[in-house]
């Protein structure tokens, strides 16, 4: 599979739980072993953003969604590092960072029956600000530090803080990003063979 | 309005579980549980059974007066419990009234497991009215009922047949079907 493919796949995301003792509803009406659909709370994430912007056309995620994913792939120490640069603010912790398993699942060329690629594991965490504003934080990694500070960045994201906070963590974040991909990628073109055909000479 | 979680989930839902587990095994027996402040109109109690029981798994039917936003989201947001309607539910929220219309499934003669759970909200719950006899109890129990004659139309279908949670404030009893009512 291309890289390419991989960046376009769909995922699905079920996160086996391991903070809640969820297998107690064993011999009450459930299956044992079950999976948490974190789907559904990223759905209600966005509900409850919509809820919280109204005015906003509701089509309007893609900057959500985007500085979400920058914090969900970033380098835990570095947004620790990042992040320490100022003062926490005051928070409720709506649901305690826990750590999960996701199945990524894909489709070959991005079309055609999707299958299970295999499971990562995250962190996920919500805060709610005391002004009210709630952030979700769902990280690659078992980092809970990591969880609550992508979960304190994404409620920050959306108040008057939103500015400073792009400024001075997602951006060194984004750029940070951009140059170890950059020098990913050089070093893979400089393994780069460029295969000619050897004139034979026989005629 | 998305707090009153868990705030030690390992610990606040094996506690609740376990009177959860007593309050099934010993019907007319009121437990008292903690951990859950879910929003109104919802009991503690309530809210801790939805909590402890509930996951992306068991489909949840609401009753009237609990299908509202504040109420579905909250348990959206700490279980992942798809809402549905009431043929599909694995466990029911609701008061008496609205759980009491509702068709739900019974279980089959090989998978009598399969039933539903109706978490019962009532005004209040004490060891009085109905006269309790059967597995769990030493000789009678009482446990005050809404009614008596649905409970032994329930038990009478055995080994199909519908669990009950009731609930109220911070208090839960439970009914199982093997539990003859009189």
């Amino acid at each position: 599979m291309s890289r390419r493919n991989v960046s376009q796949m769909a995922f699905q995301i079920a996160v086996r739980g391991t903070a809640s003792p969820k297998f107690h509803n064993v011999g009450l009406g459930a299956e044992a072993g079950s999976l948490y659909d974190l789907s559904s709370c990223i759905v209600f994430a966005k509900d409850v953003y919509m809820s919280m912007h109204p005015t906003e056309p509701t089509d309007d995620h893609s900057a959500r969604k985007a500085w979400m994913s920058l914090l969900a792939k970033a380098d835990a120490k570095v947004v620790a590092d990042l992040w320490s640069a100022r003062a926490t603010p005051p928070h409720t912790i709506l649901r305690a960072p826990e750590i999960g398993g996701v199945m990524v699942r894909g489709r070959a060329g991005a079309v055609g029956a999707p299958f299970n690629l295999g499971e990562m594991t995250v962190t996920r965490c919500s805060v709610k600000l005391d002004c009210g504003t709630v952030g979700h934080g769902y990280v690659q990694g078992r980092s809970k530090d990591h969880a609550t500070q992508a979960a304190l960045i994404d409620a920050l994201m959306q108040t008057d803080a939103g500015d400073k906070i792009e400024q001075t963590i997602l951006e060194p974040l984004r750029t940070g990003m951009a140059a170890a991909k950059a020098t990913r990628a050089a070093k893979a073109a400089a393994t780069k063979v460029d295969f000619f055909t050897m004139v034979r000479g026989e005629d | 309005m998305l707090e009153g979680g868990f705030v030690k989930g390992p610990q606040d839902a094996a506690h609740a579980f376990r009177a959860i587990m007593t309050a099934m095994a010993r019907p007319g027996d009121i437990r008292e549980v903690a951990g859950a402040q879910p929003p109104a109109p919802l009991s503690v109690a309530a809210g801790v059974l939805i909590l402890t029981l509930c996951d992306p798994e068991t489909p949840l039917y609401l009753g009237a007066a609990l299908n509202i936003p504040q109420v579905q989201g909250w348990i959206t947001f700490h279980t992942g419990a798809p809402i549905v309607a009431a043929e599909r539910a694995m466990f029911a929220l609701g008061d008496w009234a609205d759980l009491d219309a509702q068709n739900f499934n019974l279980g089959t003669p090989e998978y009598p497991d399969r039933s539903t759970t109706l978490i019962v909200e009532l005004p209040m719950l004490e060891n009085a009215g109905a006269t309790l006899r059967g597995p769990g109890i030493k000789d009678t129990a009482h446990l005050s009922l809404p009614e008596t004659d649905t409970f032994q139309t329930n038990a009478a279908q055995f080994p199909m047949g519908l669990d009950f949670f009731f609930t109220s404030g911070n208090r839960i009893a439970g009914l199982p079907r093997t539990t003859r009512v009189s």
